[in-house]
Parts: C-alpha cells; structure tokens; sequence
C-alpha cells in the first residue's frame, strides 16, 4: 500500500496544469462568459490532443490506458481551472461516440432521473455547443441530436460560464449503450465531478488565502486575525479530506477488491461537493464587500460547485445511498 | 497511488490475527474505570502479553527493542487489534507514544538501556508532565523552575492533566532552566521518578465523572541531572520531535471504534423506527462518508510517513476533521436515544433496545467533548494549518513573559 501518488501521475498532473495554464488562463476563461457557447474549440482539441478524454480509454482502442486513478488527478486540474463545457460527459464517452477521444467532438450528458421534486422539464448544459448528447437512465444511455431538440434557453443560468436549456419532454433518442455502462458512467461520472470540485475548493483556498494576505485593515494583513484564519484553515482540510476521499475512490474503482466502488464514489461526491461549496462561500466571506462583486472571481468558483453539485448525485441521493450501506431499505423498515 | 496490501502484509495481518483468537478469549474483565491499580495491572498484563509474542513496540527502531515494522504493519497492527476488541494501550500511552520514541530518538546509550525495555514488557508506567495551570495552549509560557544545584536540578512548580499519574512510576517532565522570558529557548525536557520527595498528586474528576487526569505539585523536587533527555533548554525540539510522531497513526484505534458506534446508532435507529426519517438516514449516510474519508487521509498520512520516515502535516488536518466528525457522531447517538440517554446506565437494555451499548453512546458524547480539547485545541490546531501550511501571519506573542508578570492585575488567574 502506498497511497501516494508515483511520479508519473504527479508529473502527468503538472503537465496538464501547465497546459490549462496556458490555454485556459482566467482571463480567457472569462470571455465566454454569458454567451451561448463557452466550448473553445481549438482549446477543446488541445485537451484532447494531450489525452484528457481518451486517458481511461484502452491503449488498443486508442487510448492512453490509464484508470480513474489518473484521471481524478488530471480532473482536478481541470477544475481549477475553472474550464467551462460538459468535460465529464465527453471523457465517458470516449470510445462510444467517435471522435469524442480526440476533442474533436463535444459531447453532452443529461440524467433522465426528474429534475428535482415534483420537476419534470429537464435541464440540460451546453446545449448550442453539442455535437451530441447522451441520455442517462437506468435502461442505459441513448444518443440524441441536439438539432433535433425542442429545448427553450434560460436566460439567466446561475453560473455564467453553464448556458443551460429546458426540455420539456424527454427525448428517446438512439440507444448506444445498455444498463451496464450506464451503472458505471453514473459511478465514474461522479468519481471525476468530484475530482472537479476538488479543484475548484483548492482553487478557492489559494485565492483566499493570496488575499487574506495582501489586505491590510487594522493595521494588519487580516490572514492574520484568527476570525479570517480560520475560515481558511477549514478550507484547506475540508479539501484534503475530500481529496482522499475522492483519490480512494478513484483507486477503489481501478483495483478490485480495495473496497466497494460504488460506496466509496457515492461519498467522494458528496464531500467533494461540500467542500467545493462550502469553500466558494468562504472564498466570497475572507474577500469581504470585493467578493461579493462579479469582477472578483470567487463567485464563478461558487456557483460552478452548485452546478456540479446537481450532477451524478445530489447531496440528499448520495446520503441515502450510503444510508442503505449501513442499514436495511427503508420500505423494509417502515 | 495504491491501497492493496502485498502478501506479506496479510501474512502479518493473519498471524495476528490468530494470535488475538487465542489470546482475547482468556484476559481477564476490564476493572472498572475508577479502579486504577486494577487499571494499571491490567493494561501492563496485556503489555507483557504484547511483548512475550514480539508485538510489542511494532514501530520502535530493532535498537530500541522494537519490531521495527513498516508503517503499513504498524496501521495493520492497530486496525487487527481495534477490530478484534483488543485492550487500548491504556496508561502505557505516555510510555509507548510519548516518552518511548522521545528516548529513542534523543536519549544517551544509557538511557535508551535503562528505560525503554521497562516500556516494551510493561514494567513501568509513564505520564506526562507538560501543560500547566497557566501554560495551556501557550506551551512555551511553562513556569515550572529547574535550578541547578550540583549534580541535581531542584524542581518546584506545577503541572496540570497528567493523565494516570497515580499509577505512573516516571514523568516526561518539561522544566524551565533558562530565563523566565525565553519560552522555547529555555525548556528542558526530565525524567522525573514519581517516587521523588516533594511530588504531590491531587486527582482531578472530568465532566465525564471519570478521574485519569491529576495536578502535580512539585515543591523543591530534586532529578539527577544525567535524567535530562537532549541538551539543556533543547527540550522544546526534543518534545517537537515526538509530538510528529505521535499525530501520524495514534487514532486508528478510536476511528474503527467510531465505525462500530455509527453501525449501533443505526441499528438503534432502526430499531426505533427512527430510520423512517429521510434526516436520520441522511446524517448517517454523511457520517459514514467522512469516516471514509478519514480512513483515507489516515491511509495518506501513512504512506507519507512510510516515504520520509516524517509524518507529514496530514495529522493536523486528521485531528481537527476526526474530532469533529466525532462530536457530531455523539449527538446523532445522543439524539436517537432520547430521554434514555439522560443517564449513562443501560435503560435501554431493559426496553428492547437489546445488546446496545446506550451507556457507551452516552459516555462517548460526554468523553467526545474533550476530543476537540486535548493534544492542542482545534482553534490551536487551525492556527496551526493557517500558519504553517497556508503562510499566514503567526499570531502576536506579548513581548516578555516578564512584561506579562509586571501587570499582575491583567494576568490569567490560576486555572484552579
């Protein structure tokens, strides 16, 4: 056992930080905010041509053949990064949808599982930037045309970097898969959103942190207050912890018998997405008046996590999962 | 990153295993938790029994008598022991995780031959003389005085949560000997025999009714100076050293056992009927995520250790989460059992609640509130993270200790 990531999978992350550190910088990430279409094509391509959505794939479909391990690594990063368009969906869909492996296709996902209580028009993401979208259910995943789709555009999404459509009736589509790869899209879709949110939670402590040190009041950087220290310090273990949690997950899924998957998914997502959350809001509190302006970019970190946070599990879905570990069915026990 | 053991791992784990199958059955009832002769003599048995098989001191180096074990055996040794129900290490703690390893890495030939074998078999026990009335989380502020008189130090002061200290045989005693306002410049770190002349023990009782810390009073103490462990005034990196160690796998043990007390909640709850509440079944669905999750960091924590040979930052992050966790685990419990829970006695036991432990479930969430106290408070640990991991700026310290007592009107008024 060692659970330190090898060299390899430190320097394979340190080449996909300097990659989005050069083609997604925060400024060009910023330009599409609010407009239809936030997918960067060129962009898009050059995270394909570096293996991001082929990395799981099998080295004899084409693929780099490494696991989730890798891949949780390298999402971090891209969370970070703060990258907007469907990169979960189109990793996933590697190998089924052609030219999803290389970027050259953006592929979309939706969960046909209802919107929220009592909701029945669905919401999808980036629609104006699909070539195709993938619909998730429990009988398995089906392809649609996003021409083809009767979709009306919110006009206001939370996040501005998330264009968002409703749906009011729920496509059929083309089936493409069958209930299996559906089970483990759904496991390894949530695997790789945490890892995103984890990204972005570390993203959050630094920016709150650089600040805190650089803002003086009272005389003093107010990092140094432990009113404002702290704040920070939670931020930074809810982010390791979560990342182990996220990491063993990943693991969990590579390598047989370690432990069962799907538990260890289901938690990761839901840690994962506290602390993303909970770490947006700490990031707008330790910059005070200044976080709470569209120019600062804590909030775009903030509202991305709630985004995530409605994807492959919601904190309620996740918790009962878990739940159902530890105890018979509830419908048994009523 | 990996998680699978290799096969010599899981020999190890096996024949540890067989081991506790054939000696768990025979020990003998725990004594009550008041009892502590009783207390002493049975954790010290279960020492020796440790010793006699070659599992005692899984993590000392072979020179200090140890197994030398990896740490991954070290992490299996107490992950077999705590599933198996074994005996906690119970006032060997100081002795094992504290002064042990303090001796092994900076005490003289002579004292790691004198003091260390005494550990390993269970033959003497220590305690800790570190924190006082007005040196709590300011560590560095300890008043208690050692002036050299000849071969001696003349000790006189005071020292407060001296855990087992009735019982103990010898005390790592942090003293002042250098000048009342050098703070970490001026500790040295003693070996302090309970038997001395002038060591007066008062027993203090805990909110959780439970009586394992005491007050020491020392008044003219004389220590031979060949009992100093490092340099004089070197005792704060001396204690440094061993308080990283302590932090990388110490609550291993505490973690499964909360496992166990999330699995009887919910059976609890179950049984109850309370598991029809969505809330219920999703609090412990979180919980049972962060103890994951902290399973993980621990698993983290080890490998770093096992890289470096230094425990890593990790610990911290793992005391302030776990604690945390902890607390809240005690109220969900707390919670479940309702007015049954008013009263550490197994009223649930009369009720159809079965073989639950609602006395333990009681006596965690009591016991759990000191969690987030002992071994540096969560606020000292976050100043810790802040501090050191993140870089932010350390927080003021007075000018002098010697300001501080210029101003008797502001100062702290005795803890007592």
């Amino acid at each position: 056992m060692d659970f330190e990531p090898t060299e390899s999978q430190v320097d394979l992350a340190e080449g996909v930080r300097r990659l989005c550190a050069g083609r997604f910088s925060l400024e060009k990430v910023r330009a599409f905010e609010q407009v239809d279409r936030v997918v960067d094509r060129a962009g898009w391509r050059a995270l394909g041509e570096a293996g991001v959505f082929s990395l799981c794939l099998a080295e004899e479909a084409g693929g780099v053949g490494l696991g989730l391990a890798e891949a949780s690594l390298v999402f971090e990063e891209l969370g970070r990064a703060m990258i907007p368009g469907p990169l979960v969906a189109t990793h996933l869909a590697a190998g089924l949808i052609d030219g999803a492996d290389d970027g050259s296709v953006v592929v979309g996902l939706v969960d046909a599982l209802p919107t929220g209580p009592g909701i029945t028009p669905m919401v999808v993401e980036h629609l104006a930037d699909l070539d195709v979208l993938l619909v998730l259910s429990d009988a398995g995943v089906a392809a649609v045309d996003p021409h083809d789709l009767e979709a009306d555009a919110l006009a206001r999404p939370l996040d501005p970097l998330t264009p968002l459509w409703s749906v009011a009736s729920p496509p059929e589509g083309t089936p493409v898969a069958g209930p299996d790869i559906a089970a483990w899209w759904r496991r390894d879709g949530a695997v790789l959103t945490a890892a995103l949110q984890i990204g972005s939670a570390a993203w959050c402590t630094d920016l709150a942190v650089d600040y805190a040190k650089e803002r003086r009041q009272f005389g003093r950087p107010i990092g140094g207050f432990q009113a404002v220290k702290h704040l920070c310090a939670d931020m930074a273990v809810r982010t390791e912890l979560a990342r182990c949690a996220v990491q063993a997950a990943a693991v969990t899924v590579d390598q047989p018998g370690v432990g069962d998957p799907d538990l260890a998914a289901a938690g990761a997502k839901l840690l994962a997405d506290d602390a993303a959350v909970a770490n947006g809001r700490s990031c707008i509190q330790v910059h005070g008046g200044m976080g709470f302006t569209w120019e600062v970019p804590a909030h775009l970190a903030f509202k991305r996590a709630r985004v995530r946070a409605t994807q492959f599990g919601t904190a309620d879905s996740l918790a009962e999962t878990l739940a159902a570990s530890l105890a018979p069915s509830a419908a048994d026990v009523v | 990153m990996d998680l699978r053991t290799t096969d010599a791992e899981e020999a190890f784990r096996g024949d540890l295993r067989r081991w506790l199958g054939e000696v768990l059955p025979d020990l003998p009832q725990r004594p009550a938790p008041s009892d502590w002769p009783g207390r002493r003599a049975y954790d010290t048995h279960w020492q020796r029994l440790l010793f006699d098989s070659g599992y005692a001191g899984i993590d000392w180096p072979v020179e200090g008598g140890g197994r030398g074990s990896t740490p991954v055996e070290e992490l299996i040794f107490k992950e077999e022991l705590a599933r198996a129900h074994a005996p906690y290490v119970g006032v060997n703690f100081v002795g094992l995780l504290h002064a042990g390893p303090t001796v092994i890495a900076e005490g003289t030939a002579e004292q790691r031959q004198r003091y260390l074998p005494p550990i390993l078999r269970g033959d003497e026990v220590w305690c800790q003389g570190f924190s006082e009335p007005d040196a709590g989380s300011d560590l560095a502020s300890l008043r208690t005085r050692a002036v050299r008189d000849g071969d001696d130090y003349v000790i006189t002061g005071s020292k407060i949560w001296t855990s087992h200290a009735e019982v103990a045989d010898y005390c790592e005693l942090l003293v002042r000997t250098g000048a009342e306002d050098s703070r970490h410049r001026g500790i040295s770190w003693l070996i302090l025999p309970m038997d001395t002349p002038g060591v007066d023990i008062r027993p203090l009782r805990t909110i959780a009714g439970s009586t394992e810390f005491a007050e020491l009073f020392l008044d003219e103490v004389r220590v031979p100076v060949t009992n100093r462990v490092g340099d004089e005034n070197d005792g704060w990196r001396v204690t440094m050293v061993t308080l990283s160690f302590e932090r990388g796998t110490a609550f291993v043990g505490d973690l499964l056992e909360a496992v166990e007390l999330l699995s009887a909640t919910v059976t609890l709850a179950v049984r109850t009927g309370a598991w029809a509440d969505p809330g219920v079944r999703r609090q412990a669905g979180h919980l049972r995520a962060e103890l994951d999750a902290l399973w993980a960091l621990t698993r983290r924590n080890v490998s770093q250790a096992a890289r470096t040979g230094i425990p890593g930052m990790g610990g911290t992050y793992f005391k302030l989460a776990y604690t945390e966790t902890r607390t809240r685990l005690g109220e969900f419990s707390l919670s479940l059992l309702g007015r049954a829970g008013l009263a550490a006695d197994d009223l649930a036991a009369t009720d159809g609640l079965g073989d639950l432990p609602a006395e333990t479930m009681v006596e965690d969430w009591l016991r759990g509130i000191s969690l987030t106290i002992a071994a540096g408070t969560s606020q000292i640990q976050r100043n810790i993270v802040g501090e050191r991991i993140l870089g932010l700026p350390k927080e003021p310290v007075a000018p002098t200790a010697a300001a501080a007592a210029a101003a008797p009107a502001t100062a702290a008024a005795p803890a007592r």
